[in-house]
This record gives structure tokens, sequence and C-alpha cells, in this order.
């Protein structure tokens, strides 16, 4: 996860300043130099780091900080404040007012504009949209064939016309989408130097043909310095109305994202987190914020929760703990919708008190959960219905099928029996208030 | 010198921003004092370099600076304090050569690639170039265009087919065709994804169990606006496929690539070829000493 290392470089000046009662005007600055440093390294711009450190200095050897009982934690809430300013207060919307909405994606090469295209119009179909991805990249090798084969995997139409004027194009597919009733209209441009006149001219052009509900400009996390001189001069041409940033599940330090936000205005959209086309979620700076200052996430875990569990399968599971006929099917179920939630490491990353410094050295296996579904896949469907017939010669001739041992399908056959035990507790303790102290056994990493 | 011309042209913008604000700094303070070092340390920041490398560089100048008084003086001390972190080392190939290309996402590798078999193809080389990036949605395809275009063969699977098993037959075309060199494609990934650096290892392990007379050579790509993170990325890597070279593209924009200077000095890892366009020989032998002087011209 992005962020990690900053989050821990602030710690530990922060855990500097802690230990002391007073803090004289040096003490500060000490620690103001530490935390320019910290920034300086995650690569956020410089001029940014300038502002931002005279800012909260000038906050921070201010009477009120220096005269309150607890100066160091008023100068660490000061530093929390001014980042979270920095990165925008609240989530800006893409703007869907318009019949159909035009989002162009704009940038360098190679920050992941063709799959952030494919992931975007799979998050909006997710909410009703009707998209149609246009392929507007005529440069770049094989773009167009990628964009196709992006958009079948998404489930998506794509529109394309070779390798012809891109401005052509973009007009084309908007008629072709107004035809067929597409809502949303998402347009994969080819990646360009942002000093390329050429090329920012056609960007500009495309941009008067068809007037865009949204210009978003996709950002790498990983970029350094730079970041701020690409985004100012596609701001400049185009006038954008967000960003996206991409790879950041990588342990980039994401300065970009700190900095671009602060000197073009121009606010984070969506931000990707993965290589699984489902890997895109909208942006909350003030969730970010809190990831970055180590407070988890619990809004996000909870709205993926519910966006990916099936509503009448929680029914009928409901139904099943109540009639106590939990069996192993009903198990497999479970471990398929936390599956549906994304990989392990992701989830536990959004638990608040889960530092990843702690897990350091653990390695998460999501294969595991595709273990279990192999043994139970190996199983017929009495023994699953009805586990307790899963004698010795069964559990061989189960560990044979699923490629496993006899010693996984024991462990297996045991963590089913807690959960039942558990579950039967849960049942029976409606009258008894005391709830069972005992953990979900899939959950004891 | 044509290379030079090329490079400087493609470095100009960088060198404009650079040269400029580093005259307008010793304009502005003309005796050099704490405050001149302090703007300094802002401009090699500025430039992608890294704090701790900054920091070394400007330590050395104000060890050295007593004696300096001018500003040419302090400019040709600099230049020469940089060009000190580079490894002296030249492209030197054995063949048959098997080229590993790694690195992560949306860096330059497939093009890269096909620049690379330009170049080796121009020397009279017989290159085999392995689509073994098979996650990627139409990687294959685009790999294939490039080899069309250079005019080489091109050893390919299906999408989503095991990456290991392409280079397989890579390597035993490669022995029945008698190329000197075969160019190995991979699937961007991030350094941090286990797995799939594990997966990197393999490919490294099939080259020397398959093909042992042939010389394994890694290289990554790296990307020229990246930040710091491309020091972990350069580090993981390492760890993964022990690279013996880089490769800088999209030099060409305004990104200083000041990275390279801190990796030279953090990692001692050499710069094989720099990255400054799109067309098929836009790909060029690294030289610090040109690398340098276009940065100061």
């Amino acid at each position: 996860m992005a962020f990690e290392s900053l989050t821990q470089k602030l710690n530990d000046v922060f855990k500097k300043l802690r230990g002391k009662g007073k803090l004289s005007e040096a003490d500060v600055k000490q620690a103001m130099k530490e935390v320019r440093l910290a920034l300086l390294e995650a690569d956020v711009n410089f001029k940014v780091v300038k502002d931002l450190i005279s800012k909260i200095t000038e906050r921070a050897i201010g009477q009120e900080v220096m005269e309150s009982l607890t100066p160091a934690q008023q100068v660490i809430k000061i530093v929390n404040e001014e980042l979270t300013l920095l990165m925008g207060s609240t989530q800006s919307k893409v703007d869907f007012s318009k019949e159909i909405t035009i989002i162009m994606l704009v940038g360098l090469q190679g920050s992941g504009k063709t799959t952030t295209a494919g992931k975007l119009g799979k998050l909006l179909s997710k909410s009703g949209k009707k998209p149609l991805l246009v392929a507007a990249d005529v440069y770049r090798p094989a773009a167009i064939t990628q964009l196709k084969i992006v958009g079948e995997k998404v489930g998506l139409p794509v529109f394309t016309m070779g390798q012809q004027d891109p401005v052509d194009i973009s007009k084309a597919s908007i008629d072709y989408a107004k035809k067929h009733n597409h809502d949303v209209v998402i347009i994969d441009t080819a990646g360009r130097l942002h000093v390329d006149d050429d090329l920012m001219n056609e960007l500009v052009n495309i941009s008067h043909a068809i007037n865009p509900s949204e210009i978003l400009l996709v950002v790498d996390s990983m970029t350094g310095q730079d970041a701020v001189n690409v985004a100012e001069e596609f701001n400049n041409r185009l006038q954008l109305t967000g960003l996206i940033l991409t790879k950041l599940d990588g342990d980039s330090r994401g300065g970009a994202a700190l900095s671009v936000k602060a000197v073009t205005g121009c606010p984070i959209k969506y931000v990707g987190m993965g290589e699984k086309l489902d890997d895109l979620e909208i942006f909350h700076p003030e969730r970010m914020a809190s990831r970055i200052l180590g407070m988890g996430d619990v809004l996000t875990l909870i709205e993926k929760a519910t966006a990916d569990f099936d509503l009448k399968k929680a029914q009928e599971l409901e139904d099943k703990l109540r009639t106590q006929s939990f069996d192993l099917n009903d198990f497999m179920d479970q471990l398929s919708q936390v599956k549906k939630m994304g990989s392990l490491d992701q989830i536990l990353n959004m638990i608040p008190g889960f530092s990843p410094q702690k897990l350091k050295g653990v390695e998460i296996d999501d294969k595991e959960l595709s273990r279990v579904e192999a043994i139970i896949n190996s199983m017929t469907l009495e023994e699953r219905s009805n586990p307790s017939i899963i004698n010795g010669s069964r559990r061989k001739r189960i560990a044979a099928g699923s490629g496993t041992a006899i010693q996984d399908v024991n462990r297996l056959l045991k963590q089913y029996a807690q959960t039942k035990k558990m579950i039967k507790q849960f049942a029976g303790s409606d009258k008894s208030r005391k709830r069972s102290r005992q953990r979900l056994p899939f959950f004891n990493f | 010198m044509a290379f030079f011309d090329k490079l400087k042209q493609s470095l100009s913008k960088t060198r404009e921003s650079f040269s400029e604000k580093f005259d307008n700094i010793l304009k502005f303070n003309k005796k050099i004092d704490e405050e001149t070092f302090e703007e300094l340390e802002e401009l090699l920041i500025s430039a992608d370099v890294g704090v701790s490398t900054t920091q070394m560089l400007i330590e050395k100048l104000k060890e050295n600076s007593k004696k300096i008084t001018t500003a040419e003086e302090l400019k040709a001390v600099l230049k020469e304090e940089i060009m000190d972190l580079f490894p002296k080392e030249n492209i030197s190939l054995t063949y048959p050569t098997v080229m590993l290309v790694v690195g992560v996402n949306g860096v330059g590798k497939t093009t890269s690639i096909g620049k690379l078999a330009n170049i080796y193809k121009n020397q009279g080389k017989k290159v085999i170039l392995a689509a073994a990036d098979t996650f990627r949605a139409a990687a294959i395809d685009q790999l294939e265009i490039w080899a069309q275009r250079v005019g080489v063969d091109v050893i390919k699977h299906q999408e989503g087919a095991d990456p290991a098993s392409v280079l397989f037959d890579a390597l035993q075309a490669g022995k029945a065709r008698k190329a000197d060199l075969i160019i190995c494609d991979t699937a961007g990934r991030l350094h941090t994804k286990k797995n799939l650096m594990d997966e990197l290892k393999k490919l490294y392990r099939v080259c020397q169990k398959e093909y042992p007379q042939a010389n394994v050579v890694s290289l990554i790509v790296l990307d020229a606006t990246t930040g710091q993170n491309a020091l972990i990325q350069a580090k993981m890597f390492k760890e993964a496929v022990n690279f013996s070279g880089i490769i800088l593209t999209k030099l060409d924009g305004t990104a200083k690539g000041g990275i390279v200077i801190a990796i030279a000095s953090e990692l001692g890892i050499p710069v094989w070829y720099i990255g400054v366009g799109e067309g098929i020989n836009d790909l060029h032998e690294f030289n610090s000493q040109d690398f340098v002087d276009a940065i100061f011209a």
C-alpha cells in the first residue's frame, strides 16, 4: 500500500515530539526539518513542501500551541490538518448532468489510460450506466486491440475506426452512442508528452469537437517531481476536471497525489489499486488522509462489503443460520463472498489499528481460499450437505482429488465444525446476551 | 557528433531549466554562501536526484567551496562530482546472449525491446524476440508489430499462457536457428508483488537451466518521470534477476532524469541505454560524459 513509508516516517517524528513536555521553537524547527525530508523523499513537489512547512511552522510556533498543555499533540494535529487540506477536503463527483456523459482520459505514455478506461467502464456499469469505450489511441502499436480485449473482459462495447484521425473517431463515437442508447462515453486517447505541441493540439481539437463533461488526467502515482509540470501543462491546455491516480498498490509514497492537487487545484476522482479490472476506487480525500496517518479506512471496507455481497444469498444464509442447517455448500458461498471483495491484504489494509508494519514478513496467501474451494469441490454432493459421513477413506479420496494432503482436509473439516459450533451459539444466544468471544476461525492469520 | 546533438536536443528542456536556474542562482547570489547551497539543494531535488544523494553532493561541494570564488568553478566542481558517481563500464556482450527485460507497468519495456532489436540487428546479429508478457491485453500483438518493423522473428503463445513456457520455446528456437541474441519481453509487475517477482526468478532459472551455454543478461527499464520509487524498484528487481544495466526511457519530456544519478550513487548500477522518443532509432547508448555535459551545456 502506498503511503506506508511516509506514515512511518511521520510517526517517527511525532514520537520524538511526544516525549517532550514543553516545546521550544528549536524543537518545532527540528521536527519540521524532518517532516520536510520525509515529504521530499516521498516525491512531494519541493515547492509544495516549502509552502506546507512554512504554514505549519507559522501555526505551530504561535502562542496557542506553545501555551497549551499538550504542545506536541497540537503540532501533530496541525500537521494532520494541513495534509488533509492539501488533498482536498471533500469528494468530488463526476458530472453526470448531461444526456451523454463524455469522459476523456489523457496522460503520458504508460500511465495506465487503456486499463483505466476498462476499469472505469466497469465501475460505472455497476452503478447502472451504459458506457461505451472509444479507442482513440491510433499511435501505439496494438493499443486498439488492447482496448478491445479489455472491453470484452468487462463486457462493454468498444467503438473503433482503425487508425483514422482521433478527432473524427471521437465525433463518430458520440453519434454511435446516441444511436445505441449509451449514456457514458469513455475516450481512451494516446499517451503523449506534455511538451509535444502537435499531439497536445490534437487533444484540444478533440475537446472542442465533442465538448466532454470530464477531462481526466491519468497520473502514475510513482511519478517524481515532474508530476506537477505535467499536470500543470495538461491543465493549461485542456482545463482538466480531475485526476485518476494509478498503480497506488505499489509502495510508492504517493507524493504526486499530494502535490498535483495542490498545484493545479484539480481534484483526484479515482484511484487504481491493482491489476484486476475491479481495482478502481472512488477517491475519498478524508479517507486517504486517515490511511496516510494510519487510522484505517472502515468506510471503504463497509462499502466494498455491501457492494459485493449478494443480498439474496445473505437472506438465504440468515435462514440457514436460524434453522442451523449450515453445511459445506454454504461454507463455500461465504468464502467466495469474501474473495469477491478483493485480495486479503487489500482488505486488511483498511482495518483500523492494523498497521502493515506489524504484518511485515507475514505472507497472506490468497491461494489458501482456492485450496479450500478445491477440497470442497472434490466432495460428493452428499458429503457436502452432510459432512459427518466423511470417514478415513473418503478423506483420502478428497485429498487426492483436490491435490492436497489429508491434513488439509482434516483442517478444513475442523474449521467447518468450529464455524458451525459458533453459529449454534449465535443462534441460541438470543436469550443470554453473552456473546461468545471466539474469533471466526478463518480470520486467525 | 550526431548522437551528442540528439541527446543535447532531447535534453534541451532539462538543460534550459537546469542551467537557467543554476545561472540565476549564481547571478543573484554573487557571494557563495549558505543560501546558495540551499537553493542548489532545491534544484537537485527538483530534478529527482533524491534527498540523500543531493545532501551528499552538497556536502562535497561545501568541502571544496573554500577555494571556489566564481560561479563557473562551482559549476565545474558539481559536474565533476556527478560524473564521478557513474560506474565506468561499457556494454559488452558475448554471444549467444539471452536478455531478460523487466520493469514495473507502463515504463516502456515492449517499445524498448523493439528498439533494442533494431540496434542489434543493425550490428549484424541474429535476434529472436520472446513474447513472454502473456498478461497484459494485446502485449503480444504490440511486440509482433515491432518485430515486423525491425524484421526479426518472434516466438509467442496465447494470451494467458505460462511465460516460462514461452521463454522455453524461444530458447529452443534460438538454439535451432543459431540466434545470437534472444530478447525476452516480460509483463510489467510492481516490485511489491511477491508472487510475480517469483515468476521472474523462474524465468531467470529457465534461461540458466535450458541454455547454459548462453550468457544471461537482465536489463531493467525505468521511466525517467519516476521519482524516488525507482530506487526501490531497482533494489527489488536486482534481488530477483540481478540485472546488469538500466534502460532509462522517456527522457524526451521535461523529466530531469536525475534519478539515474541517485541510482548510480546508491546502487552503483550503470545505465546502458536511454530512450528519447517513440521512433525506432530513439534508443541510444548512455554516455555519462555526454549526459552531464548536455545537462550543463
